[in-house]
This record gives C-alpha cells, structure tokens and sequence, in this order.
C-alpha cells in the first residue's frame, strides 16, 4: 500500500470520507431531519468528487470571456454540467423528502422514525 | 430515417408532458388521458417493435442530432421495445383493475395527481428502457423513486407515510450508490454514452489497466440497484410499501418499478461493463449468494404473514431473488432466464394483487387470513385468476413460472460451481412457495361453514351451540353438504357460523359472546371475525377488474404456454446488445 497515493490525491479521499458520513447518516440516523441532512451530505460529497474528476489546474470555468477560445485554457464543462444536473435532482428529492417528514411529524408529533413504526404498530391496522 | 423510429422518443415525451397534463384535468378526465397515453405508447412500441425485428440490428436515435461522444442517444433494439410493449400492457391491466379502489381510498381532490405520477413512472422507465446515455439513466431512476414515492402515499394513512419514508431512504441510498459508480466510471473512462464506455473498458480490460476502479464501480452500480429493486437484506421497506398503498399502486410497484431497476441492471451487465469483464468479477457471486439467501427468506416470511397482501409482497422478495439468482449465474442462459422471469413474474404478481383485492371485496374489504375463508366461492372469477397466479408462482406447467424456472434449471445445468446451489434453492423455494401459496387457495376454497366445523370440533364449541340451519347463510352451508368432505362433520357443520350471522344481525357482540355460552373467548372472536365476511360478488359488479383479471390469466397463459418465440425473442435482444 502505497500511501503518497492517497496524499497526492487528498480531494478525492475527502469526497470518499464524506459519502461515508453521509451514507451512514442516512442509513443509521433515527431523526428524519438527521436523515435528510445526511442525504445532503452524500450527495454534495459525490458532486465534489465528479468537479474533481473535471477540474485541470491552473485552467478556469468554460465561459469565454475577452475573446480567448482557445480549448487549452479551459476546463473540462461536462462534470460541471453533471454537477448541476445532480443538484437539481437532489434537490426535489430533499423536498419530497421533507414534505413527508412534515406530513408525519403532523401526525405523530415526532421526528423518530422508529417511535413512528413502534406507535403504528400498537395502533394495529 | 423512417418515421417509426421516432416513436420511442415520441412515447417518452408524450408520456411526460401527460403527466402536467393530467395535473390542470379533473380526476375523471385526467383517468381517461392516462388511459389513452398507456394504450397509445403501447401501440407505437408495438410499431417499432414490428420495425427492428426485420431489420436484425438496433438503431441509434441521436437527441438533437450531436454525435456519438458528446450527444444524447435512444438506443432501440428488440429487447427494448418488446420490454416497452409489454410494461405498457401490464401498467394498463394495474391501471384497469384498480378503478374502484382508487375512487374510494384516494381524496377526490387528489385523483388527478395518481395519474401525474402514472405518466411520469411510465415516462421514466421508457427512459430506463431506451436511454444509450448512463447519466440520463441515473436523472430517470430519481424521477422513477420520486413518482413511486408518490404511487406509496397517496392513500393517506399513517402507514402509507412511514412505508413511503422508508422506501425513499432506501432508494436513495441505492441512488447515491449508483451515482458514485457512474461517477467512478466516468473518471476511469472518460464517456457517459454506454457504447462509448463499453469500448474503453474493452480497452482497459485488455491491458489490465485499472482493474480495481472497474470493479469498484461495477459493484456501486450493482448494490445500488439492488438496493433499489429490494433485493433480499434490503427488503425491509417492501411489505409495507405493497401491503398497504391502493390496489393499482402495489400492483404497479411490485410489476414495473423494481424490473425498471434490474433492466437497467442487465443492459450495465451487458453493454456498459461487457459481459465479459462481468463474469471474471466477484460481484455476480455477491448477486448469487444474496438471490438464493432471498429466495428462501422471502417465502420462509411470507409463510408467517397473517395479510393477504403482505404475504403476496414477501412473495415478491423471493422472486427478486430469482431474478438475481440468474443474473448471478454469468451465463447467457442466466440472463435470458432472468429476463423471462422479470416478464412472467410481472404478470403474475400483479394479477395476484388484483384477484386478492377481488378476494376482499368479498369479505368486508378485510385481507386478514381468517376473513378470507371461502372467498373463492363468493368472488368466482377472483378466485379462479388466484388459483393461477398461485399455481404460476409454484411453477406448475402450463403456466409462466414454470417456464422461468426450467429456464433457471437449464441455465444452471453444466455451470461449474453454482449447479448445485442453483438447483437445490429452486426445490427448497418451490416447496415454500406451494406451502404458502396452496395454504391460501385451499383457505379461500374451503366453505366458511366447513372450516368453522373443523375448528369448533376441537374446541368443543360446535356442541354448546344449537344447530341453525334455516339461517341467511344457509346457502353457502349447504354448498359444503355436497361435498364430501363436508359430509363427515355433518354434525357441526350448520353450527357456529350460520348462528353467528344470524344472531349478529339483531344484537350487539357481548351478547353473543353470552349466548355462546360454552365458547371460549378466542373462539367468540373467531366467530365474530368470519361473521364479518360474506357477500357475493359478481363478475360484472366491476367489469374493469373482471376485464383485467381475465386479460392477466390469458397472459398468463401465453407466457406459459407459449414460450419459444417469446425466448428466441429475448435471445436476439441479448445479442442485439454487443
């Protein structure tokens, strides 16, 4: 195991440690609003991860200003465009996702999602 | 470019511009354009299925005509549109069976946004099913959680909030895992047109270059999507989400959304990955293990399960399994026979859903177990489709499941190592399929008086109790007398049930429990429970079930019986992916 790997390619091991937080956030978190926010930072970690994956140092944003058009000073644009695309997509799901923690929290005044399962249970049906 | 090969782009479009459509139209109308748009689709893929069968290759429909690395693509070969075709046929059929049900448990404010969430599913598995692009394919699977989402909590119960909560944290976890394996590719390959990554990491494959990256992002992509389609550790949300959201919405889900997902799956197997470089993996052994732990998880819980529905949706965790089980085999033969039971499983399942909901038509709108005795008799035609659907998911011939199973054991035969688990998982799954299944079609045709006689033998109820034989349900009684089993409990038969009913009528329920007299608690409230059933349906009471629980057991019967071009079929799509 060669660990200068991982040094000279610090941005990407963040992105992974972050997805990690998140994903286990969403997953182990009993608070709904933890849920969501973990889902937050699972996602914003994965769009970290694909503007690494596009950025090329030392280059700037793909729009043209003071007429240079030249490829060579640009950086690659689809990342960036895929980035966008993911967070309008996290975007509505964060929404949907908080419409319904309102519609229960409205219902069982409580954001515990287990204490949730529990309570329908003993309701029966 | 001849005009047909518009249509597939065309039906996504219309498909999801139907959906605000339908959101501006009262419920009514907004039920007769979501009708039209599905049989509309259905025809034109019907079109361009006709179209590239002759023609023996697939095309590329290029969006906005920029070319291959850069542009959009729809990509149709025979396997698409014949997956399209028949999706729309099974939607359609869900849509159909379910009209009463929507009527009565969704608000009438919120008819018309059901059918914005139908358009837009159907809208993004087409997408799934045609898009060449793998990024397209990610945005379509959100917006495919996003409307299933919808389909869950639309009937507003608290149930239906907590089972929706729980399959949106699901699925998102499999989407962010999804997300991260295209990202991984994308940075290994450079592309995001599936042909386009599929030559890269023929590429990279060939020079051994990247070996772990490629298996890091096959696996993200896997375990995402299978999250997403529920396989077996990943279940937990599934029975709530199918036992309790309205008929055409379980129907829908269990059918359509999860096959989306493992389309998806085999067409990153087949064309994204290469199958090649698929097979050399270990992750179809991590599919495998987890398939056939599914298979006999799923059925071992849907023993256990008191709730029609649930039980029907535990079912569907062990045909997943099935489905994964094949995938996992690596093998062409493996695949097809996945395919093949992605379709009969389709058409069973939800045939299964709709005959059980004709079942609790029958008994007071109950789908608990001990409601539904007898049922069979009181809702024929309901009790019939089960009995296929039933015999189907065992695997008897004649019917779809036992194909997809034959399929599963051909695909299996010679396969070094995974020969033996394949086959024993199939007999061991088949006996707990006939064990729950046939306990259910044996309860719904047995006659309510006979079942009650047995039970009160034991308990000594039947003795305390007069025999009442003039009563309302005399009728259903005097059915069992003609039977022979019947016969033996002659003594008991016209006991306990038919005096139940006749009594509940008049008074109150601890009155009963007073007459009673001799009957022990529980057996009160037994007796109170089937009192509660009973009332005949007829197949013309609702004619769009009747009407789709026919065309479900007629498609039944093609799948089974009809199998060989259906499966040179899916053989010519599966090549049609190199």
């Amino acid at each position: 195991m060669n660990w200068t790997y991982l040094m000279e390619n610090y941005e990407e091991a963040v992105a992974m440690i972050l997805f990690g937080i998140g994903f286990s956030n969403l997953l182990l978190q009993k608070n709904l609003i933890k849920k969501i926010i973990g889902l937050n930072i699972m996602d914003t970690a994965t769009y970290l991860f694909l503007a690494l994956k596009g950025y090329i140092a030392g280059r700037k944003a793909p729009v043209v200003v003071d007429g240079m058009t030249d490829v060579e000073a640009y950086i690659n644009p689809i990342p960036s465009g895929l980035v966008l695309t993911g967070i309008v997509v996290s975007v509505s799901v964060t929404a949907l996702m908080l419409a319904l923690t309102i519609r229960l929290y409205r219902r069982y005044h409580t954001l515990d999602l287990d204490e949730i399962s529990t309570r329908l249970k003993k309701e029966g049906k | 470019m001849a005009f047909v090969q518009n249509f597939p782009f065309l039906s996504i479009i219309l498909s999801l511009f139907s959906g605000p459509l339908c959101a501006v139209l009262d419920g009514k109308w907004a039920r007769r354009v979501n009708g039209a748009v599905i049989a509309i689709i259905g025809i034109l893929s019907v079109f361009v299925l006709k179209n590239v069968i002759p023609a023996g290759q697939p095309y590329v429909y290029r969006m906005g005509h920029f070319s291959a690395p850069w542009g959009n693509e729809i990509r149709v070969g025979v396997l698409e549109a014949f997956m399209a075709c028949f999706f729309c046929v099974i939607m359609l059929l869900c849509m159909m069976g379910g009209i009463r049900e929507r009527e009565t448990e969704i608000e009438e404010s919120k008819q018309n946004l059901y059918y914005v969430m139908v358009n837009l599913l159907l809208c993004s598995l087409l997408a799934l099913i045609y898009t060449n692009d793998l990024f397209t394919a990610y945005v379509f699977v959100e917006i495919n959680t996003i409307s299933a989402c919808g389909l869950i909590m639309i009937r507003q119960t608290g149930r239906t909030f907590e089972a929706a909560t729980r399959y949106m944290i699901m699925s998102l976890l499999g989407s962010g895992l999804l997300l991260l394996g295209i990202c991984y590719l994308y940075a290994v390959t450079g592309h995001l047109l599936m042909s386009n990554i599929r030559e890269q990491v023929q590429l990279l494959a060939a020079g051994g270059q990247h070996h772990i990256s490629l298996m890091v992002a096959l696996g993200l992509m896997s375990v995402g999507l299978a999250i997403k389609s529920a396989l077996y550790p990943f279940h937990a949300w599934l029975p709530d989400a199918y036992g309790y959201s309205t008929l055409s919405s379980s129907a829908i889900l269990s059918s359509l959304v999860s096959k989306g997902y493992i389309f998806l799956l085999i067409k990153i197997f087949c064309r994204v990955i290469g199958f090649d470089v698929v097979t050399e993996s270990k992750v179809v052994n991590v599919l495998f293990v987890f398939g056939i732990i599914g298979m006999i998880m799923g059925s071992w819980s849907a023993i256990k399960e008191k709730n029609l529905r649930r039980m029907i949706a535990f079912s569907s965790v062990a045909q997943i399994g099935y489905i994964y089980m094949g995938l996992g085999l690596a093998t062409e033969a493996g695949i097809v026979a996945s395919i093949y039971h992605v379709l009969s499983h389709a058409a069973t399942k939800s045939l299964l859903f709709v005959a059980a909901s004709g079942l609790s038509d029958a008994s007071g709108g109950s789908d608990r177990y001990a409601d539904i005795t007898g049922a069979g008799f009181r809702n024929k035609l309901a009790g019939t489709a089960f009995l296929v659907g039933s015999l189907s998911m065992v695997g008897m011939p004649m019917f779809s499941g036992f194909i997809s199973k034959l399929f599963f054991a051909q695909a299996a035969v010679g396969h070094a190592h995974k020969m033996l688990p394949t086959v024993i998982a199939l007999a061991i799954s088949t006996i707990l399929n006939a064990v729950y299944f046939m306990k259910t079609v044996i309860r719904i045709y047995t006659p309510m008086g006979a079942y009650d006689a047995v039970k009160g033998d034991g308990t000594g109820k039947a003795d305390g109790i007069g025999k009442t034989d003039g009563t309302g349900k005399a009728d259903g009684i005097g059915k069992t007398d003609g039977t022979g089993k019947a016969d033996g409990i002659g003594k008991a038969d016209g006991t306990g049930k038919a005096d139940g009913i006749g009594k509940r009528d008049g008074t109150g329920k601890t009155d009963r429990a007073e007459e009673n007299g001799a009957g022990s608690e529980r057996s009160a409230s037994d007796w109170q429970e089937v009192g509660r059933t009973g009332r005949q349906v007829v197949i013309w009471e609702q004619p769009a079930k009747s009407a789709a629980l026919i065309c479900f057991i007629l498609l039944n019967l093609i799948l089974g019986l009809n199998s060989d071009p259906i499966m040179r079929l899916i053989q010519g799509g599966i090549e049609m992916f190199d």
